[in-house]
């Protein structure tokens, strides 16, 4: 049954998408280990933990697809669900450094040394066990979700007024987390970690590994989100997003269709998140900044939302320009070349890259079939 | 369906007593009272404005009356559930501006109304059986949509959306039907389809039938409510509600 619900509605761009991540996942780390420095083949380690970083932008661009694409919630906060996941690695790897810390504490962190604190807090318990981060990097952020989904949906908060209450809690979540005593690291965040499950986070083949793992990871979040959207419940969501509305006069529980996507992408979001931290090194408070949600909101756009594809494509696609952008004398444009791009792609490419080339190719190869009203009407 | 329930307060199907609704102070329904009795079918007619849409959204759950009594099978009162928990029990409804999802194929716009239980775990993991294709079918047929049923409900004319709506709610296969103004927008030879389409359905269904265009409704050949300013005017054969004065005055009239 698992099988079947992954690989129904499969088509040739989702098997394109699965054959060149699966490619990356097992070259990509040879490419790495294997060939000499010198080869015009061998990956650079740094290059590959940059586009580690590119494919976990990519899986919280597909969490965000699946709710905004497909439900039509505009999260402009999913930014959130991804750091509460990186905050639970985070803790993970804090623990792990043991007394090779600074202060040479073998259960407080640095910073709660610094902080005179004496004993850890209780929301550190447990996580010294991988299993329990990694139970932690799907339940914080889902159980987040849930229970904000559960009061804005069910009292029917939507389109406008949601966007700006999921802004707000990542907005309120960044204050949070920069203050010391929560016991997340305030300013600093969480970072100088060590190891990761027995290997050191810094070796090349554990970056190497990493990289696979978030290949694999990003597969694996693809066939869930395309398992979801290809399933009869994927087109109750569509219907949602389409005429809220006449889909409840139809019998279905909208709140609830909408609290399970929402707390699925949440935990999406959430995996991402833990697969960048040991990537990057380090995970801080800016990380809720409102800014990246909408960054991600336009990675999407710009790939082509309600593709699930399109959404990880605009996420690589967006960063690697923002890494080429950023590293040279046009770094400080970098923003408005964002913002220009996100107008460009909402008047002349309102369906993305994706989306557009897909209309193109199927332009050529075959007669337009009549186009639906562009505005989905609201049932009266 | 035709026995009442036991413990039911009345054995109508469906039952408003001196339901009044207001919208910022204009009073839309005014003491409206109506009974359907299981297996009937009812056509609504009225002016613009009389109140029969918003009729249909206090009996589907959307509006909340400020009065009166609203039950459904006796003793269901519907002013206490929601649209879904209403929809569950049995009340269907086709919208007077044509509603149907416009990206989603016509055989899933089908395949959505299709009667089954409507949980999350039920529809992640639905397969269509059998049968359920075969009513697919068979709706598909009815509604004369059958060649269309991979072409998206967004690209089909007015007429044909109304019609997909209809079908939408036969696969429903609700206790109620509710269709409001099914032959706007539709040709004569539609329109007159349309008629001989849900005479058909109201052989197992009741039905509440809100339309203008007399013919439509002469061809029908029900009791007729007429509804103005939110309460009935008058309610009887179509001849004797056709004659009546008051009835001339402010709609036949015109
Ligand atoms: N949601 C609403 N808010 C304000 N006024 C409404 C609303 N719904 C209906 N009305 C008003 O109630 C009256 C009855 O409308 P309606 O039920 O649509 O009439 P009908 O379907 O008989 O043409 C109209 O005057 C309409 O403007
Ligand atoms: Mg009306």
């Amino acid at each position: 049954m698992i099988t079947r619900f992954l690989i129904q509605g499969m088509d040739k761009r989702g098997l394109v998408f699965l054959a060149v991540l699966a490619a990356l996942a097992i070259l990509v780390p040879l490419a790495n280990l294997l060939l000499p420095p010198g080869s015009l083949l061998h990956v650079p380690t740094s290059t590959m933990s940059l586009w580690g970083k590119y494919l976990c932008y990519a899986l919280l661009a597909i969490s965000l697809d699946l709710v905004w694409g497909y439900c039509g919630i505009l999260s402009l906060g999913h930014g959130a669900f991804f750091a509460l996941g990186g905050y639970a690695m985070g803790m993970y790897l804090m623990r792990q450094i043991g007394s090779r810390g600074t202060y040479g504490n073998p259960i407080l962190p640095d910073f709660m040394v610094f902080l005179n604190w004496s004993e850890l807090p209780w929301y550190w318990y447990g996580f010294s066990s991988f299993p329990f981060a990694m139970l932690m990097v799907l339940a914080v952020p889902g159980l987040l979700a849930f229970v904000f989904g559960w009061f804005a949906f069910r009292s029917r908060v939507t389109g406008v007024y949601l966007s700006i209450i999921t802004q707000a809690l990542t907005y309120a979540l960044l204050l949070a987390f920069f203050r010391n005593d929560m016991g997340f690291g305030g300013n600093n965040g969480l970072t100088d970690f060590k190891e990761i499950v027995g290997f050191n986070v810094q070796a090349q083949s554990t970056r190497a590994a990493l990289f696979s793992m978030t290949c694999i990871m990003l597969i694996a979040g693809f066939l869930i989100a395309r398992g979801i959207v290809s399933s009869k419940l994927g087109k109750v969501v569509i219907a949602i997003r389409d005429a809220e509305s006449r889909t409840r006069f139809l019998g279905y529980r909208v709140d609830r269709f909408k609290l399970f996507v929402f707390t699925v992408s949440a935990c999406m979001a959430g995996v991402a998140g833990a697969l960048y931290v040991p990537q990057v090194g380090i995970i801080n408070p800016s990380e809720f900044a409102p800014a990246n949600s909408i960054e991600t909101v336009i990675w999407v756009a710009v790939g082509g939302r309600g593709t699930l594809v399109g959404a990880a494509l605009g996420a690589v696609v967006v960063n690697y320009a923002k890494t080429v952008f950023t590293s040279g004398f046009m770094a400080p444009y970098w923003l408005f070349a964002l913002g220009a791009l996100f107008v460009f792609v909402t008047i002349f490419m309102p369906k993305g890259i994706l989306g557009t080339a897909q209309d193109w190719w199927t332009r050529r190869k075959a007669p337009p079939e009549p186009s639906p009203a562009a505005e989905p009407a609201p049932a009266e | 369906m035709n026995a009442p329930v036991p413990g039911a307060l009345t054995s109508s199907l469906l039952y408003l007593d001196g339901v009044s609704v207001s919208f910022d102070g204009f009073k839309a329904i005014r003491g409206l009272s109506l009974t359907i009795e299981p297996g009937e079918m009812r056509a609504i007619i009225g002016p613009n404005g009389a109140g029969k849409t918003t009729m249909m959204d206090i009996i589907t759950g959307k509006t909340k009356p400020d009065v009166g009594t609203v039950m459904f099978g006796g003793s269901v009162d519907l002013t206490k559930l929601d649209e879904a928990a209403i929809a569950n029990l049995g009340i269907g409804r086709k919208f007077q501006k044509p509603t149907v999802f416009d990206f989603h194929t016509i055989e899933d716009n089908i395949l959505l109304a299709l009667k089954s239980k409507r949980t999350v775990t039920r529809t992640l993991f639905w397969r269509t059986a059998a049968a359920d294709a075969k009513r697919i079918d068979d709706i598909l047929g009815i509604i004369k949509l059958g060649d269309a049923r991979d072409r998206l409900a967004g690209s089909l004319s007015h007429g044909q959306k109304q019609w997909l709506e209809i079908g939408m709610l036969l696969a429903q296969d609700p206790k109620l039907l509710l269709v409001d103004e099914p032959a706007a927008g539709m040709t004569d030879g539609e329109t007159a389809e349309t008629a001989v389409l849900l005479k058909e359905i109201a052989r197992d269904h009741s039905v509440i039938v809100v339309e203008h265009d007399m013919g439509f409704i002469r061809e029908l050949g029900v009791k007729v409510t007429v509804l103005h300013e939110g309460s009935v005017l008058a309610e009887g054969p179509l001849d004797q509600v056709s004659a009546n004065e008051r009835v001339v005055e402010v709609y036949l009239g015109r």
